[in-house]
């Protein structure tokens, strides 16, 4: 649609027209500032928390040592893109193994701006407990923890009820869920 | 021949020639959510008239969704 836009404009006279062709998704992905009705819904980027991570060549050993109590090392290249994780009995390997030698490829990851209702929904759903956040070049943001996700939308809901309680028959839309 | 250029090169528009940021999504998408600081020209209604709200003397960045 933007380049027949950016095509449009030139044959109306307009002569520096430029197509940002990676477009919103780009923008929203990398966590940069939106407006709208949506614009204030929660997002998986905004409780990443910073992560453990290692290079594919680095040992399990200092992978295990980073990890610390977090129990995961994500396993980045050139850039922070992210290559694999290392969890549980991964971390346990022999002292000599490399990153690359145990992770897991290609982990699950989701975006930045992925709305946490429905992010939460689909991780309960499946049973996951963390799940590693990225941007749209695959750089890693960090790791989200569901809990601390239900904690946020939990805490909303019980802002949105109080403030509406007894004041409304039919109170606005709930916070932290994009309206329909 | 269009440019197509990357989020780099936007911010770097926005902040150093005043570009105008042109969203041509349907109205209802750009109500959802916009770039901060965009105006909505859908797509189906870029006209002489309704282009008039741009100053040709700055460069326009449009974009859609994605490369899609």
């Amino acid at each position: 649609m933007s380049p027949r836009a950016a095509c449009r404009l030139e044959s109306l006279g307009f002569s520096a027209v430029y197509d940002y062709a990676a477009g919103k998704t780009d923008w929203t992905g990398s966590g940069l500032p939106t407006e709208g009705t949506h614009a204030d819904v929660p997002r998986a980027g905004h409780l990443a928390r910073e992560t453990a991570t290692c290079e594919l060549t680095e040992r399990v050993a200092t992978a295990r040592k980073r990890a610390g109590r977090g129990g995961v090392c994500v396993v980045t290249g050139a850039g922070g893109i992210v290559l694999g994780i290392l969890s549980g009995k991964a971390l346990e390997h022999d002292g000599d193994s490399t990153a690359e030698d145990v992770m897991a490829a290609g982990p699950t990851t989701i975006r930045y701006d992925e709305f946490l209702p429905d992010l939460v929904e689909r991780m309960q759903k499946g049973g996951v407990g963390s799940i590693v956040v990225t941007r749209p070049s695959g750089q890693l943001v960090g790791v989200m923890q569901r809990g601390d996700a239900e904690e946020l939308l939990a805490e909303l809901h019980r802002a949105h009820h109080e403030h509406h309680a007894g004041a409304d028959p039919e109170p606005a839309d709930e916070p932290g869920v994009p309206p329909t | 021949m269009t440019n197509s250029i990357d989020q780099h090169d936007v911010r770097r528009l926005l902040d150093e020639e005043s570009a105008q940021l042109v969203e041509v999504l349907p109205h209802q998408e750009y109500e959802q959510e916009h770039i901060a600081g965009a105006i909505n020209l859908p797509l189906k209604e870029l006209t002489p008239d309704s282009v008039g709200v741009l100053d040709r003397s700055r460069p326009v960045v449009v974009y859609c969704h994605d490369f899609l």
